[in-house]
């Protein structure tokens, strides 16, 4: 089984210098696309290749490219998204950290792709090592003349910098990561325009994320074809897959996109630890819907996981096993979301905390009936196009799916609530009480 | 008075931009940097040094959650409050870390040593509970562990 | 033109706006906060949802916010869709699960925006059970009153502030639903456009601090159709009252001149009409005398020979016409300076007789390059300044319409916008607020202003004057502007009377008349001093010398001064010689001054809140303003009482003009540059359905009762004799004609946001028309005669300093600074002087410099700057203390028994 992103990633994670790097094939992709390669044809290549965005979205990278205006004056941006703080996700860390030069090979492919001549690492604070190794990287690449003017003697010039961020989820939605590089607060922008237009100070610009971007150098070495062939499925390449929660063994791995879930689960993460059941997981990461035993042998891939009902995301899976309460669970999740909101938007910045204390009060055994009606409401109503952004839609995803597949574990809450409530009042009101709850 | 190494590094970070303003976010992590936290005092030099209004320079300090505007401990302790270490009990260690320290989230011990934080995500969830103390990632961690690790900060 | 189906029903509408406010011009009530017609859209609050629909067999559809999608043909949606509906009823619900409820104690409670929403989506119940976050209220300064609490976070504040009026000290801070829209500490608000977020403000957090301290429910108001008094602008103001006192100024919302909003002076410098030293009784030699008595007496006295009258810039035409008649046309004078008086007709002029037309506010918004000389337009004209704000976006988001993007979509204009700027030029004295957005300042006498303009013009037009001895700067930036004026599609020249310099204003004229030959869409803005200034200039009349001479020659003996403080603009020694020599100095007024105080007769005239007049602005448009109350029984205009007295000395002409509508038909008349101006509003007569237009909303309260401690039975309310307004509830109650809207109010609509009713498109033009009467349009078949006469270059004197004034936004203009609000932000006096000149004469901040003016000592602080030409001084206009009406002057430095005599040193500019 070939594995192009993490193959030469050492067991004990430290980086590649450059000279081992270039041992291992590495920038070759840069003189194959520089001396060989026109903008035209390594964006064909990438748009045959069917490689989809690694970020959470999954949009084909190869579109999104075709978008820049390729007529439009310099400035123009590369950006790569390296914000990974979605709850549960832990995959682009491993590529920083251990794999800087192939991040920053991608780069520089993509930046001649589309003739942007300036480049940013948005990376989030909290990966110091992989500042650390990626600042290091940066510096051999820029003394080697892969980085600077004329790489190459190509006549291509690329300045490459390192943001490391302050905070606050709503940096990794691309055009608030704009607004945040500006010097900005990170609220969304609307689209249109979209960044490919009107982007980083107002110039055309791409934000891909750190995986995607690390795919492209093997993209160009082997072709299109090749990268397809790496899947099982008829979504490309390799990807990372994580797991966590109270598995056997926690981990992330590079396999074939279309592997399903009962094999990343068993296979790789162990199986559930002992005493526990499997109930459902999060697919993707913090903002993707609940898939449960049924869906067991879906395949994971952008297309199979989405007829599930749920998303692939950033492909890193959260278990939720037997003995821990969905409804905490749901509430942890919504308690970032809250959190992390920007307030700009009143569906996420007032819904959100309201959904919050609903469950908290839920766990606390405050519960009412209407409250299950209104976390229903928040869920149809918080859903894409009605808030600003993303960030809430994402979160109402473990939250509808819960309510979905998990509706009894939230009713108990308040049954347990109505028949203690009951105990203290007269006998006709009590009744009532007890058949209203049957109405969920 | 920014001293002349921020002012220095600050008009680096300026270079990369198209204009002062757009660096202000590095330039609020390089005072940070020296000097732990945001007072208003510097919030407002470095306003005036990349022609801003403290108003503006603060609308952008408060959003961000690692931009300190009140001062901090020698040392942040950061514990991961999301849904991997969620599961795998990281309340526990929150509660332990939190009777060792006699503090609450927000609060600084008494010593100035630590400030503890609630923190989202720390992207290392399969090793989690997981906690961050300044530049330090500890993964798995267990409650036994954490008088050795709060020990090597002094 | 395109078809929308809104509920499946098609519409014929314009294509290019966005849903809302398409839907909104169409007249349906859509429910909004964040949005602004003046602001554009930026999808905050996500209040305008409506459904979308793909084509006529979609039933599924889906929200999206009407704000935000641009109008297209064949599109179909829905407003009355039950999710559209319970989606935009639960955004209100979401927004109140922090909101205090607190609209029985809060200021804008009746007449609020949320409040008007939240009726509007239905929201009735409350779901929220759980605590709510509070905030701490900060001290924002005298105007405004802070109460976060009520917050609704649409960001409209800091849209309307930072991004519309470019103020720097109000912001968001923090983020979540913990967001604080405040400064950085508690402190006084420093834009000069702050009280506009009174009306911004959807809620209560910003609310008037003034009429806090007197308050009145807005609905309790009796209210008419103003004007402000202090500047030239002449913006469109609602004025209310109750129990005898004005109460509030309120933005009355004009398509052309002021659109949605108002500066602090004039939404905040009426209450001098509440000041408790005016003129209330008429005084005869100081005895309190009545109406008859004093009418009596006058007509006497003032038939005798020897009877001379001098108007005012701040006075209505007609208050001045009467004058003028009363004293006849050889006797009458201009109240102001000669030099203000030669300006001002200068203005007319230009603007009379050149080719080039003035534009409104509004069309300098859409100007693509402007170039101002001399004026400090904040501070002079501030709406002017936040057009010109606005104008310096136009050049860049042209950028924005080629990628498409329209330029309602606000935060996607200034993504691509950027910190770009289009072309603005500022040749000033001292430093502007608007220099921030220039692409190139220069800071000069006026002399030195003239000079660039002139060669800018040169530049445009060899057959216009050269200017000798420019050094090479100088004619590099005279080439920059003149490049950038020549490259854009509608530049504007502004200038004005600010800095007291004919020869800025000529070279003004040269520029915009050498760019009009190259494109028609020139247009070239003066501001004036006064709000009558322009007025003043149309009716014809004296200079203030010849009145001081008339008197002191023993040609005149008796004067009447009517709503003017010669102090202000003639020298202190003149006056004081001139009101020494006077036997009768009559005073006609409101507030007392240093005139007033000096005078023999006192009458108590009406202030605007009183009164019914006409003002001609800075654009030569006369705008109508109607008395608000009657004042006690002596109290009336300046006009009223004039004509009373004529009638009573027989004067046959003045007798045939009963009311406010003969003497503006005379002047109509008699004054051939101000025709038309009966013509502004509806005659007295004039009914709607056979009624008047009420003053007071139908929902007025208390009337039977607010009086009940003098009298139980409610007394008869006044009849208007010279409009067709009502002093009560009762009337028309649909909409009045665009000249006479006392309030805005429609069904649903009780804030002030109603005005969208009263448009003939959101944003655009009001129904029938923006009022006013444009008087002076241009004659572009003219032959261009270019003003000759270049000013030397300035040459700083040894042991002298030219001492110039500058004008401040509060305590400049005279009526606005007796405000209480507006005098704690008046800035103390002080003398403005280069470091290198402050070196010289050994001065640190703050130290006393004394300098002499013929022969007066004067002793001012110094503040020292770099902003200002060397051997020049600046002195703030208008405050006490301070000589402004000797102004422009050499001062001495040393004193002035040791130093000989010396001619004039300025170049007097001769017209040719
Ligand atoms: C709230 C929010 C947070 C996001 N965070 C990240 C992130 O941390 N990293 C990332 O690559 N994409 C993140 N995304 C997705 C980005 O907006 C964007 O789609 C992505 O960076 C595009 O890269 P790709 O096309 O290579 O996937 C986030 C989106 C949202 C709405
Ligand atoms: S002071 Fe001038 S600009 Fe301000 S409201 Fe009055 S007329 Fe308008
Ligand atoms: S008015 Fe449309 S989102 Fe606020």
């Amino acid at each position: 089984m070939e594995r192009p992103l993490t193959e030469h990633i050492r067991k004990d994670h430290r980086p590649l210098t450059l000279r081992e790097y270039e041992q291992t094939g590495g920038y070759q992709s840069v003189r194959k696309a520089l001396k060989e390669m026109t903008p035209a044809s390594i964006q064909s290549v990438v748009k045959e290749s069917n490689l989809r965005g690694r970020g959470g979205a999954g949009f084909s990278t190869g579109l999104k490219w075709s978008f820049v205006p390729m007529d439009a004056p310099k400035p123009k941006y590369l950006i790569v998204n390296a914000d990974e703080m979605e709850p549960g996700t832990f995959k682009d860390r491993l590529l920083l950290e251990s794999a800087p030069h192939q991040l920053i090979e991608g780069m520089i492919v993509s930046a001649f792709a589309l003739q942007a001549d300036t480049s940013f690492i948005f990376l989030r604070w909290a990966y110091k090592e992989a500042a650390r190794n990626i600042r290091f990287a940066m510096q051999e690449a820029y003394d080697a003349g892969y980085l600077g003017v004329n790489i190459l003697g190509s006549g291509f010039d690329l300045e490459m910098h390192m943001h490391t961020g302050v905070g606050r989820y709503m940096c990794g939605e691309e055009t608030a990561l704009l607004n945040s590089l500006e010097g900005k607060r990170a609220t969304p922008r609307a689209k249109p325009p979209f960044p490919q237009v009107s982007g980083l100070f107002g110039k055309p610009t791409i934000v891909n994320n750190v995986e995607t971007l690390s795919c492209i150098p093997h993209i160009i070495n082997k072709g299109a074809d090749w990268f397809q062939k790496l899947s099982r499925t008829s979504d490309a390449g390799t990807k990372l897959f994580g797991v966590s929660g109270k598995v056997k063994h926690p981990g992330l791995w590079e396999l074939p996109m279309g592997i399903t879930m009962r094999e990343l689960l068993e296979e790789h993460a162990g199986g559930m630890q002992a005493g526990l059941k499997f109930r459902g997981a999060l697919p993707g990461g913090a903002s993707t819907d609940f898939l449960v035993t049924e869906h067991l042998d879906v395949k994971m891939d952008y297309a199979s996981i989405a007829a599930a009902g749920s998303r692939l995301g950033t492909g890193t899976m959260i278990v939720l096993d037997d003995k821990t309460s969905v409804v905490g669970f749901v509430r942890n999740l919504i308690q970032f979301f809250a959190q992390e909101s920007c307030g700009f938007c009143t569906p996420c910045r007032e819904g959100l905390p309201w959904i919050e204390k609903i469950l908290r009060s839920l766990e606390a055994g405050d519960g009412e009936q209407n409250d299950l009606k209104l976390l229903d409401f928040h869920t149809k109503y918080l859903g894409p196009g009605n808030t600003f952004c993303a960030l809430a839609p994402g979160a109402m995803e473990p939250l509808q799916s819960a309510l979905k597949y998990f509706r009894a574990d939230f009713e108990q809450y308040i049954a347990a609530e109505l028949q203690t409530l009951a105990q203290g009042l007269p006998a006709e009101r009590k009744q009532r009480l007890i058949t209203d709850i049957s109405k969920f | 008075m920014l001293t002349l190494e921020e002012v220095h590094e600050i008009d680096e970070a300026v270079k990369v931009v198209p204009y002062k303003k757009a660096a202000c976010i590095e330039a609020l992590k390089i005072v940070q940097e020296h000097r732990r936290w945001i007072s208003d005092e510097s919030l407002k030099e470095i306003a005036a040094h990349l022609d801003m209004s403290a108003e503006e320079l603060d609308s952008v300090a408060t959003f961000y959650n690692m931009i300190y505007r009140k001062p901090v401990g020698r040392h942040i302790v950061l514990l991961c409050d999301s849904i991997s270490c969620w599961v795998m009990g990281y309340e526990n260690i929150r509660d332990a870390v939190m009777q060792r320290l006699e503090i609450n989230y927000g609060e600084t011990t008494r010593d100035s040593r630590f400030t503890l934080l609630p923190n989202p995500c720390l992207g290392t969830c399969d090793h989690a509970p997981a906690l961050m103390i300044d530049h330090d990632l500890y993964r798995d961690v267990t409650i036994d562990q954490l008088d050795d690790i709060l020990n090597r900060y002094t | 033109m395109a078809i929308l189906y809104i509920d499946n029903k098609p519409y014929e509408i314009p294509t290019g706006k966005n849903l809302l406010e398409t839907c909104l011009t169409l007249g349906f009530d859509v429910p909004y906060f964040c949005w602004h017609p003046a602001m554009g859209s930026v999808g905050a609050c996500r209040q305008c949802a409506v459904k979308v629909y793909k084509d006529e067999n979609d039933t599924k559809g889906r929200l999206i916010m009407s704000c935000m999608e641009p109008v297209a043909n064949n599109q179909r949606i829905s407003i009355s869709d039950p999710d559209a509906k319970e989606f935009r009823e639960q955004v209100v619900g979401w927004l109140m699960t922090n909101h205090p409820h607190d609209c029985a104690v809060c200021d804008e409670g009746g007449s609020c925006h949320l409040q008007d929403m939240t009726v509007m989506t239905g929201h009735n119940y409350r779901k929220f059970k759980y605590k709510k976050r509070t905030y701490t209220n900060q001290y924002l300064g005298p105007f405004l009153n802070h109460e976060m609490n009520r917050c609704i976070q649409c960001y409209r504040c800091v849209r309307f502030y930072k991004d519309y009026a470019g103020g720097k000290d109000l912001d968001v801070f923090a983020s979540k639903n913990n967001v604080y829209f405040g400064r950085a500490e508690d402190g006084v608000l420093e834009s000069e456009f702050s009280g506009n977020l009174a009306e911004v403000c959807p809620t209560g957090v910003f609310t008037d601090k003034t009429l806090k301290q007197h308050y009145t429910r807005k609905w309790d108001l009796t209210m008419a159709p103003s004007v402000c008094q202090h500047c030239s602008i002449g913006c469109n103001t609602i004025a209310g009252e109750r129990y005898g006192s004005l109460r509030m100024i309120a933005n009355r919302y004009h398509g052309e001149v002021n659109g949605y909003f108002l500066c602090d002076r004039g939404r905040f410098g009426y209450e001098f009409v509440n000041a408790k030293d005016r003129i209330r009784k008429p005084m005869m030699r100081h005895q309190e005398v009545d109406h008859t008595t004093i009418i009596h007496e006058l007509s006497i006295l003032l038939k005798q020979p020897g009877v001379i009258g001098i108007g005012s810039p701040r006075a209505s035409l007609q208050s001045n016409f009467a004058l003028k008649a009363l004293v006849g046309e050889h006797n009458f004078y201009h109240g102001v300076s000669d030099n203000e008086h030669d300006l001002a007709e200068l203005a007319v002029k230009i603007l009379n007789e050149g080719p080039v037309r003035t534009p409104s506010t509004k069309e300098v918004e859409t100007a693509d390059a402007v170039f101002i000389l001399g004026e400090d337009l904040t501070n002079t004209a501030p709406i002017l300044a936040l057009a010109v704000r606005q104008s310096v976006k136009q050049e860049p988001s042209a950028q924005a319409v080629q990628v498409n993007i329209p330029l309602w979509n606000d935060a996607a204009v200034r993504g691509i916008v950027q910190d770009r700027k289009g072309p603005l030029y500022i040749a000033s004295i001292h430093a502007t607020k608007l220099d921030e957005l220039a692409a190139a300042t220069y800071r000069a006498t006026p002399d030195d202003i003239a000079r660039l303009g002139f060669a800018v013009a040169h530049i445009l037009d060899e057959s216009s004057p050269v200017v000798e001895n420019l050094t090479d700067d100088q004619y590099q930036l005279a080439e920059q502007i003149a490049r950038a004026l020549l490259a854009a599609k509608e530049p504007v020249i502004i200038s004005g009377a600010g800095c007291e310099s004919d020869a800025v204003m000529k070279a003004a004229a040269n520029i915009s008349w050498a760019l009009q030959k190259r494109n028609e869409q020139t247009g070239l803005v003066y501001t004036m001093l006064e709000c009558n200034s322009m007025g003043l200039a149309m009716m014809g009349g004296h200079r203030l010398q010849a009145a001081f001479n008339a008197v002191m020659n023993g040609h005149a003996h008796t004067v009447i001064v009517m709503e003017n403080d010669l102090y202000r603009h003639g020298n202190k020694s003149d006056v004081d010689a001139f009101l020494a020599a006077c036997k009768n100095i009559i005073v006609l007024d409101h507030s007392m001054h240093a005139t007033s105080s000096k005078a023999h007769i006192i009458i108590p005239a009406g202030t605007f809140a009183e009164s019914d007049g006409t003002l001609v602005n800075n654009e030569g448009r006369a705008q109508r303003f109607f008395q608000v109350y009657e004042a006690n029984e002596v109290i009336s205009e300046s006009w009223r009482w004039l004509l009373n007295i004529g009638a009573a000395m027989g004067n046959m002409r003045i007798n045939a003009w009963k009311n406010f509508e003969d003497i503006t038909q005379a002047i109509a008349n008699e004054e051939p540059l101000l025709r038309g101006i009966d013509t502004i509003t509806p005659s007295p007569q004039f009914r709607l359905a056979g009624q008047r237009i009420p003053r007071e909303p139908h929902r007025y309260s208390g009337r039977t009762s607010m009086n009940a401690k003098d009298n139980v039975s409610e007394p008869k309310p006044p009849e208007d004799a010279d409009s067709p307004l009502s002093y009560t509830m009762e009337g028309y109650r649909g909409a009045p004609p665009s000249s006479m809207i006392p309030f805005f109010w429609s069904p649903g609509w009780n804030s002030v946001q109603s005005v969208n009713k009263y448009q003939e498109t959101v944003g655009g033009p009001l129904r029938g028309g923006d009022p006013g009467l444009r008087l002076l349009e241009p004659d572009a078949t003219k032959p261009v005669l270019y003003f000759h006469g270049i000013p030397e270059a300035f040459k700083p004197l040894e042991d002298h300093i030219w001492i110039l004034p500058l004008h401040h936004i509060f305590g400049s203009e005279e009526l606005s600074a007796k405000s209480p609000s507006v005098e704690k932000r008046i800035p103390s006096p002080y003398i403005l002087i280069h470091a290198e000149d402050a070196a010289n004469l050994a001065l640190h901040e703050n130290e006393p410099l004394t300098f002499y003016i013929r022969h007066h000592t004067y002793s001012l602080p110094v503040k020292i700057t770099t902003a200002i030409p060397h051997g020049v001084a600046a002195v703030p206009y208008g405050i006490k203390a301070i000589p402004c009406s000797e102004l422009p002057e050499w001062a001495t430095l040393k004193d002035e028994s040791q130093i000989n005599v010396y001619t004039h040193a300025r170049v007097n500019v001769k017209q040719t």
